[in-house]
């Protein structure tokens, strides 16, 4: 049993009377999805409503030379079979560049591909129908003609000259590449008494949401306008890009998201299937539902990572770290995916590598490759597991080679604590880190040296068990430095509206989303605290691109900092105009006056003066009876935007302790331990469960997850069945701990916390199998996913 | 042989008679004959557990039985669960402790818990995850579930002393 209870406050100044911040509030929506009453896009149902299902190419890269509607056409319940080249001529093709990331290109990507298919599952027909299985029926009739073209497939040869050139526009295979030189790595590693040189292969892997994605679009003719009920994480950003591509104006779009079963990056960005439906709403007028399966998504959400990174270390033998180098190489796919591209994460990689320590000398490359396969983009934690995972395995290969404890070379490199604000090697700025302190807190927590004397005693007995740990920053809380510097119409800012009912009872309508993390109850116990009324009198809109402020949405961990400084904000302002009235009703000053648990109180005493009621209805239905010149403003907004700090970043270190069998190869998990530094903790529960829900997804692309190609670019392992996800049974226990260093760049304080144990997962558990694995003279293991067969080869068991 | 089937059977305690296409999967004619979305659609091939549902007193995966199977069946989902109150301290441990996140796997994830949970005792930690290990949760990493379902079960041996 371990339920958590309500934790005291963990911030005096912000500890208003009756203050919700830090304390583990249950969110205030799970009622309806624990009864089964949720609303997700997948139940919605409109009158009209036709479903679309997608001919998809079976080549990887193909030229379609014909298409054969008419056998379909007439198939029970279809309403139009539709082709890329029909629908071009309602909706306008897009590029995924960013300006910022100097010289990335992509090719421009239709909603349904035009002439050429350029990846296994890519749309190439549309069929509409009264039903989903009549469409897909149909689809079986629709007889597409394809002259196959050779696939690129092996991003390590897709720069070569003799592989051929995926887009004729652009010259050649690289989407974009990046250099970095800081310091003297020549002279470090010449320096060094020992380097470490290896090759780390994190292989592609998918989000898996356990709903898929879903839209539907209804155009309604008489009033030119465009409804959109998405499941995604960035209503606003849809809006822009609907509006941009079928040439209507903002104020005929409307984006509605409801409930959303998960998100982690998939649902942030463009799908083409899903632009295809918006596009044949609006030339069918009328409701056009789409429904990934699961078949579909496997081949059509973004895949992750792919990256072979060769890369080095050297290090002296007091433990000083001398050097870092890598040289990335990634492949995204066909096309760079819009509007927030492809080439962010192998940037994110170069970025941060190093990070949490004091080395100078850093040299980075990068280069981003297009390929036949399924496209690639930012996915949970964006670049982190990767450059976590190099560091950190590059960290311990060098403590074992000059024979130092893990730990102990990280406190001899990490940032100091108390020298902030501090730089990277790579020119990451940070305001306020506390590696030492999360390095000793997790020693403590997890008993450190009693664990170490337990691996020994039992490596005695043929039970080879490893700990591993990994040190991590996190990119939260971006300002307009991560896109729309480069152009993207991606809102770095948002708002929150908090208005006063006629009861007393306020809501908040704010433009972030809830996609599970729990941004309603953060953003709902933040307006209660700075406005000064119970947490069950406080309701919460999001998702609604007409009745929220123009807002950013989910990603990059953003929602809680950014979101929450704008509803505290906003929640404070309409304190203020409430007390304006007030104080002309009881003839006080309103600086004298508070609003606490609901009621206007005298500020000194505490002592109720009036029910937030009473002034409501006076306010609302006796204006009246005010003094003149007194007019009650009972909404307000405000906006916030990091302006200080490009990203706020967070930090921490994880822990992982597993056993391998030897003999079989498999893993087992024991134990995970964590703990991150996020800033102002505004509910224990919500961070923590944002940290345990993250690290089993890191702990998915370090055991389990790998989207498997053939040569031909065919994926091999397209299902449930095949493509293995976390579940309940292999998962471990997740202890979690904290360090609380608050932003000064808001008043919350508050830091992101949902990325940050997908960060750290993979490196921990890559650390401990090798440490497991270490005193049998195994080669260290480097290819993610680390299955029982790569154990094996490791032991040169296989 | 025809396309559709006559079925009648019992929902939540309610006489249905329908006529269905006999390619029907179950969770399809829940969601989409009885608007009954509380059952969800997560892979359609019987791995994820999004789907899950009682016919006959027994949990079943709903993609993985047709409708026309169930004629004369006693069917119940989480609608129905939630009405007559069954998992009524389940559902609240799960809001308590933040057991889900994005909700999507929470009625069949409740269904397979309560199965368990129904056999009575405390279940071990280790019992609890093996027991969930077909109901996949991207979102929590499975720990506040069972730490969920093993406070309703103590809490439930408890009452019964």
């Amino acid at each position: 049993m371990k339920i958590v209870e309500d934790n005291p406050p963990v911030l005096s100044a912000l500890d208003r009377p009756n203050s919700y911040i830090g304390r583990s509030v249950p969110r205030p929506n799970l009622k309806r999805l624990t009864q089964g009453r949720g609303q997700y896009v997948s139940d919605v149902t409109l009158l009209r409503m036709a479903h679309v299902a997608y001919v998809r190419s079976p080549h990887a890269h193909a030229r379609i030379v014909k298409i054969g509607k008419a056998a379909a056409e007439k198939a029970p319940g279809v309403i139009a079979v539709v082709t890329g080249a029909e629908l071009a001529k309602v909706m306008t093709p897009w590029v995924g560049v960013l300006t910022h990331l100097k010289g990335l290109k992509s090719a421009p990507q239709a909603p349904i591909a035009v002439e050429r298919a350029c990846w296994q599952g890519e749309a190439v027909c549309a069929v509409v129908a009264r039903t989903r299985a009549q469409a897909e029926d149909a689809c079986e009739l629709v007889d597409v003609t394809y002259q196959e073209l050779p696939a690129v497939v092996d991003p390590e040869t897709a720069l070569d000259a003799k592989t051929p050139v995926i887009h004729a526009s652009i010259n050649d295979n690289l989407c974009f590449e990046r250099k970095l030189d800081v310091g003297k790595v020549d002279e470090a590693f010449a320096s060094s008494d020992a380097v470490v040189e290896t090759t780390f292969m994190f292989n592609r892997h998918t989000g898996v949401t356990n709903e898929p994605r879903a839209i539907v679009a209804d155009w309604n003719e008489g009033e030119q306008r465009m409804t959109v009920y998405q499941g995604t994480q960035a209503p606003h950003m849809m809006q822009d890009l609907f509006a941009k591509h079928l040439s209507l104006r903002h104020d005929q779009v409307r984006v509605l998201t409801k409930d959303v079963g998960g998100s982690f990056g998939i649902k942030v960005h463009t799908y083409a299937d899903e632009m295809a439906t918006v596009a044949l709403s609006k030339l069918l007028k009328r409701p056009v539902k789409f429904v990934a399966d699961r078949i579909e998504s496997f081949v059509t959400d973004i895949h992750a990572r792919d990256h072979r990174i060769k890369a080095k270390i050297g290090v002296k033998k007091d433990g000083t770290i001398t050097a870092f180098e890598i040289d990335d190489l990634t492949g995204i796919g066909p096309y760079s995916v819009y509007p927030r591209t492809s080439g962010i994460e192998a940037n994110q990689v170069v970025n941060l590598v190093g990070g949490p320590y004091t080395c100078p000398n850093y040299r980075a490359q990068a280069r981003v490759v297009f390929t036949n396969k399924n496209v690639m983009c930012q996915y949970r934690a964006v670049g982190h597991p990767i450059a976590v995972a190099v560091t950190e395995a590059l960290v311990e290969l060098a403590a074992a080679k000059i024979g130092m404890d893990p730990l102990e070379l990280r406190r001899r490199n990490l940032l100091p604590d108390e020298n902030y604000p501090a730089q990277s090697a790579a020119g990451l700025k940070f305001e306020k880190l506390s590696h030492h302190e999360s390095l000793a807190h997790l020693d403590a927590m997890m008993n450190y040296a009693g664990l170490r004397a337990e691996q020994a005693k039992l490596r005695k007995n043929g039970v080879y068990r490893g700990l591993g740990f990994a040190s991590f920053i996190e990119v939260t809380n971006p300002s307009a430095a991560f896109y729309g510097v480069g152009g993207a119409r991606i809102t770095s800012q948002d708002g929150a509206t908090v208005k006063l009912d006629a009861q007393g009872n306020i809501s908040v309508a704010t433009g972030v989303t809830e996609q599970g993390q729990g941004a309603e109850a953060v953003v709902a116990q933040v307006a209660a605290s700075a406005f000064g009324v119970p947490i069950e009198r406080v309701r919460v809109v999001t998702g609604d691109t007409d009745n929220t402020p123009y807002g950013g949405g989910t990603w990059a961990s953003r929602a809680a900092g950014i979101g929450g400084e704008a509803a505290w904000q906003a929640g404070k302002a309409l304190r203020a105009n409430v007390l304006v009235v007030a104080g002309a009703m009881l003839q006080a000053k309103p600086e004298t006056l508070d609003i606490r648990n609901g009621a206007v109180v005298d500020k000194a005493t505490g002592t109720e003066r009036l029910p937030l009621e009473e002034l409501a209805r006076v306010a609302y239905f006796r204006p009246d009876t005010l003094p003149a010149g007194v007019q009650a403003e009972l909404m307000a907004t405000r906006h916030y935007v990091p302006r200080a700090w490009p990203f706020a970043f967070t930090n921490g270190i994880q822990a992982s302790y597993l056993e391998v069998d030897v003999d079989t190869g498999f893993v087992r998990l024991l134990k995970h331990w964590c703990v991150e530094d996020c800033g102002t903790i505004i509910n224990p529960q919500l961070v923590d469960e944002q940290i345990r829900g993250g690290i089993v997804q890191g702990i998915g692309a370090a055991l389990f997850e790998h989207c498997l190609y053939d040569e031909r670019g065919q994926m091999l392992n397209g299902n449930m069945a095949d493509y293995l996800v976390p579940m309940a049974a292999e998962m471990p226990d997740i202890e979690c701990g904290h360090v609380v260093s608050p932003t000064a760049d808001s008043e919350l304080g508050a830091k992101g916390a949902g990325e940050a144990g997908t960060a750290g997962a993979p490196a921990c558990i890559m650390n401990a199998i090798n440490d497991a694995l270490r005193p049998l003279g195994a080669a260290p293991l480097g290819e993610m996913p680390f299955t029982p067969e790569r154990v094996l080869k490791a032991l040169g068991k296989v | 042989m025809s396309d559709t089937v006559d079925i009648r059977l019992s929902v939540n305690g309610e006489r249905v008679a329908e006529r269905v296409d006999a390619r029907t999967t179950l969770v399809d004619f829940l969601r989409e004959a009885l608007s009954l979305t509380g059952s969800h659609v997560g892979c359609e091939h019987g791995v994820c557990g999004a789907c899950t549902v009682r016919v006959n007193g027994q949990i079943v995966r709903g993609c993985l039985m047709l409708a026309a199977q169930c004629d004369g069946a006693k069917i119940e989902t989480i609608e129905g669960l939630s009405d007559a109150g069954e998992v009524a301290d389940l559902q609240a441990a799960f809001e308590q402790r933040n057991a889900l996140q994005c909700g999507f796997c929470t009625p069949g994830m409740l269904l397979t818990a309560q199965e368990l949970l129904k056999r009575g005792g405390v279940p071990s930690r280790d019992e609890i995850r093996d027991h969930i290990s077909g109901n996949y949760c991207r979102c929590t990493g499975y720990h506040a579930i069972v730490d969920a379902v093993e406070a309703v079960a103590q809490a439930r041996a408890g009452g019964k002393k």
